[in-house]
């Protein structure tokens, strides 16, 4: 049912862990549904220069997990805000369709991070 | 050691080589229709009425009771729908346990739809029908009552004698579901009083795609297959002979081996739980230690999710099954470990370990340290671990 890419991604992680001191932190989904995802990042000038997962959730939620990260390391906050859960599928060549939530659950992790972030910088 | 290693046998088993070669010549050689009246037909009539000797012989009923099907999931439908539709002037009563197979889960569901009323029966944590609250819940006017012999996730052998006596107290049909437990557990149906008995052959070594229904003479089972004269009447459909002669050859099998069978895969799953129990921190073992089906051992494993244990043990080539969300294609995880009062998280994280007789101790150990490895990397990656405090690996 996953792809090569998919199942490389969810062996192989990148970017595991949290950061310490995180600039935004995001965590979305719930146990009851069986994926929770918490992406950190830090931030420097509005550049997103490190960001780490730590997720509860099936093989697709790791891959995604790992490849959202790895997708906006060096961009601007605003080029991450646009990055859809789309994006992220097509980056790791498709997921079966039982498996899309994954994805949206990381869009969502990281426009959780960015807005943590920005509402820490404004107070 | 060869890879992969099959830890699925509750999920269907191969065909052994006895079934195997005696079903060949039914593809081919002997290929008559045994509704036929020539000599092509005989031949083939006759294989079938030996299997449906050898079988009935085994769970002690009259061939004339037993009824060939194309699986358990027919069989399950065939029985529920079928009482239903034959009883439904004398009530529209219907009891079945909440941890059944989704073939009477579904089946009586779209009865609900159809004006009978569903109720279920209470399991315990372990998986046990809760037989007091059983005896309160029939009714005069309960037409059914159905029970799994024994449970295909977690293995609880039920008390289905018991469960007979109470459905017959109020006159109800009583069936039960020994899809899992037929050619693994000694069964005699006239022992255990049930009037309808589902069986299955893909999990006794024999081929897929054949079952069959006890209907204990007297008891009313409407069809649900209408069509010719097969199955004196009551099942239309061309009769899958060679099928059926494998799952006869394997049901034989099965019954010879079987006290053999049960002590060794018993000894297997023995080892591994008590393995798993002591150097895999925070797991739960799902269902009892006693009156379990031989072959199963369940695991919660807390903090993570069973889709994702299940993939990595399959990368390290071990093959077994979730009771995850995630693992089956809905949103809900096991209606099983639900019922049994497991919080969401835990069902999630569930994995079945079925085993069969040509597994190995050395087997057992190599999934048990892949298992902890696999358990330790993913609770690194998971957000709900350090909540819980520092956890020391063994």
């Amino acid at each position: 049912m996953y792809n090569e890419k998919v199942m490389q991604a969810f062996q192989n992680p990148k970017n595991v862990g949290e950061i310490e001191n995180a600039s935004g932190v995001g965590t979305v989904g719930n146990a009851s549904c069986g994926d929770i995802m918490q992406i950190s990042l830090k931030i420097e000038n509005d550049i997103i220069v490190d960001a780490k997962f730590k997720t509860f959730g099936c093989a697709a939620a790791i891959a995604t997990s790992s490849t959202a990260t790895d997708m906006i390391i060096g961009m601007t906050i605003e080029e991450a805000l646009k990055v859809t859960n789309k994006k992220v599928v097509e980056c790791l060549g498709g997921l079966p369709s039982q498996k899309i939530h994954c994805s949206v659950l990381a869009e969502e992790a990281i426009k959780k991070a960015i807005e943590d972030y920005l509402s820490k910088k404004q107070a | 050691m060869e890879k992969p290693i099959y830890f699925d046998h509750a999920a269907t088993t191969p065909v052994c080589e006895q079934a195997l070669e005696k079903m060949l010549p039914y593809f081919s050689e002997v290929f008559g229709n045994p509704n036929s009246q020539h000599a092509f037909g005989r031949e083939s009539a006759k294989a079938v009425d030996e299997a449906r000797d050898t079988i009935a012989k085994i769970i002690n009923c009259k061939s004339s009771e037993l009824y060939f099907t194309a699986g358990g999931t027919e069989s399950d439908n065939w029985a529920l729908r079928g009482v239903a539709n034959a009883y439904r002037e004398r009530g529209k009563h219907i009891i079945i346990s909440p941890i059944e197979h989704a073939a009477m889960l579904s089946t009586a569901k779209a009865l609900a739809k159809d004006g009978f009323t569903v109720e279920y029966m209470k399991v315990d944590e372990e998986g046990f029908v809760d037989l007091a609250h059983l005896k309160s819940i029939v009714r005069k006017d309960t037409i059914f009552v159905g029970c799994m012999l024994a449970n295909n996730e977690v293995g609880t052998i039920e008390p289905i004698k018991e469960i007979a006596e109470i459905a017959h107290s109020v006159g109800a049909v009583c069936f039960t579901d020994a899809v899992q437990a037929a050619g693994v557990l000694k069964i005699d149906v006239k022992d255990l009083g049930v009037d309808l008995m589902s069986m299955s052959s893909h999990k006794i070594y024999g081929p897929k795609g054949v079952g069959a229904l006890y209907i204990r003479n007297g008891v009313k089972v409407q069809s649900i297959l209408t069509g010719g004269h097969q199955e004196r009447m009551k099942r239309g459909g061309t009769t899958n002979v060679p099928a059926i002669v494998g799952f006869s050859t394997a049901f034989e099998i099965a019954e010879k081996e079987l006290d053999q069978n049960f002590k060794y895969v018993s000894s297997l799953r023995d080892h591994f739980i008590d393995r798993v129990l002591n150097e895999v921190p925070f797991v739960k073992l799902n269902g009892p230690r006693q009156n379990r089906l031989p072959a199963n051992a369940d695991f919660s494993f807390k903090f993570i999710e069973g889709e994702s244990i299940l993939f990595s043990l399959d990368l390290a080539g071990i093959c077994v099954s979730s009771g995850s969300a995630c693992s089956s294609g809905s949103l809900e995880p096991s209606h099983v470990l639900l019922a049994l009062g497991l919080p969401e998280e835990l069902a999630h994280g569930s994995i079945r370990f079925s085993f069969g007789k040509h597994n190995t101790i050395e087997q057992v150990d190599y999934a048990v340290e892949t298992i902890k490895s696999a358990v330790k990397r993913l609770r690194e990656m998971s957000p709900l671990f350090k909540s819980e405090g520092e956890i020391k690996y063994v």
